[in-house]
């Protein structure tokens, strides 16, 4: 299986982030979507690694980017860790069919039945921009989302501003 | 995982706090959280580090509060930060990791024993906390670290390079560097 790369189409999907609502990609045609795909709720590395993500946020936002994560549990499962964790963003179920979704994006780990640790940053056109590929143990941090982001033609006013300023101008 | 994104994107420089001989063969540089229990375990094997290396290492701090994980870990960085301005950053610094456990469950209260222990005043500490430039500090921080790989807390970065693995190699790691350079 190989993972979907930079100028593809971003694969389409509807997916439960609770047991009474979903999400689908095309709610967010012209603003970029970072798809965080994730082995599942619960392990600590994934937990740190969704930590962080949760702290940036504002930066993302700042950037005209959404976060989804994404990862093969229950909604139950995802309710209770974003609950617990404090989470502010979409924790994706792709459940039913098992792993529809990190299939359609080439990062269905069919051993152990879970998504492989994968980042996607798609712009508001739906094209894939960048990709990345994490060992499974290996939290990736965020410089790799950030800089994608930030090299987005739509974001290229930012790289002009220090950040700072582009934070704490009105 | 040594690439691009592993590397300290903000070089230290006198905006930092900073321990240690400026010339030193080796700049350690954390990216902490007061109230991260990791790195409360980390603190006193810095100690020893910096014991062990002495005039060879530089340490360096940087906030990095997950601040919805640990919801006192950006008023204890904001605390340490109002400190500085009265030259006791790493009086605070020590005082928050000796006493995590003690003031962590009790928050803002807890924090204020902080300001005792040190002789702080507290309403010349509570006027510096309004300062816009303690936040801007923290975010700045915290924005270096996420473009230089930072992925969780405590991150370490020995000479510029990400650290990755156990404590005890670390150690060995900041040896030979220094071994080298003898």
């Amino acid at each position: 299986m190989t993972m979907l790369a930079a100028s593809t189409a971003a694969p389409e999907f509807t997916l439960h982030s609770t047991p009474d609502q979903s999400v689908s990609l095309k709610e967010f045609r012209s603003r970029n979507v970072i798809l965080a795909f994730y082995p599942a709720d619960w392990s600590p590395v994934c937990s740190d690694q969704l930590a962080l993500y949760n702290e940036l946020l504002d930066e993302f936002a700042r950037l005209n980017a959404q976060l989804l994560a994404i990862s093969v549990d229950g909604v139950w499962s995802h309710a209770a860790l974003a609950r617990d964790r404090k989470y502010h963003f979409p924790l994706l179920s792709d459940f039913e069919p098992k792993g529809q979704v990190a299939r359609a994006y080439g990062v269905y780990e069919e051993q152990a039945g879970v998504a492989q640790r994968a980042l996607f940053v798609i712009d508001g056109d739906g094209v894939i921009r960048w990709s990345y590929l994490s060992p499974m143990g290996v939290n990736p941090g965020a410089a790799g989302i950030v800089k994608a982001l930030e090299a987005l033609p739509s974001n290229n006013i930012q790289k002009t501003l220090p950040i700072d300023a582009a934070r704490e101008a009105p | 995982m040594l690439h691009e994104d592993a590397i300290l994107a903000v070089p230290v420089s006198a905006h930092d706090h900073a321990q240690g001989n400026a010339h030193a063969v080796v700049t350690l540089v954390e990216y902490g959280d007061f109230q991260c229990p990791a790195c409360g375990s980390a603190y006193p094997l810095v100690k020893q580090i910096q014991h062990r290396y002495a005039g060879n290492l530089r340490f360096v701090f940087r906030h990095f509060p997950l601040s919805q994980a640990h919801p006192y870990a950006h008023l204890a960085a904001e605390l340490a930060e109002a400190a500085a301005v009265e030259g006791q950053f790493w009086a605070m610094h020590d005082w928050l990791y000796e006493n995590q456990a003690a003031w962590a469950p009790h928050g803002a209260a807890g924090l204020e024993a902080g300001m005792r222990a040190l002789g702080l005043d507290e309403a010349i500490i509570a006027a510096t906390l309004r300062n816009p430039d303690i936040d801007a500090h923290i975010r700045r921080d915290f924005m270096g670290g996420v473009r230089s790989g930072v992925n969780g807390t405590p991150s370490f970065y020995v000479n510029g390079y990400l650290y990755q693995g156990d404590f005890d190699s670390l150690v060995h790691s900041i040896g030979r560097v220094i071994a080298r350079q003898h």
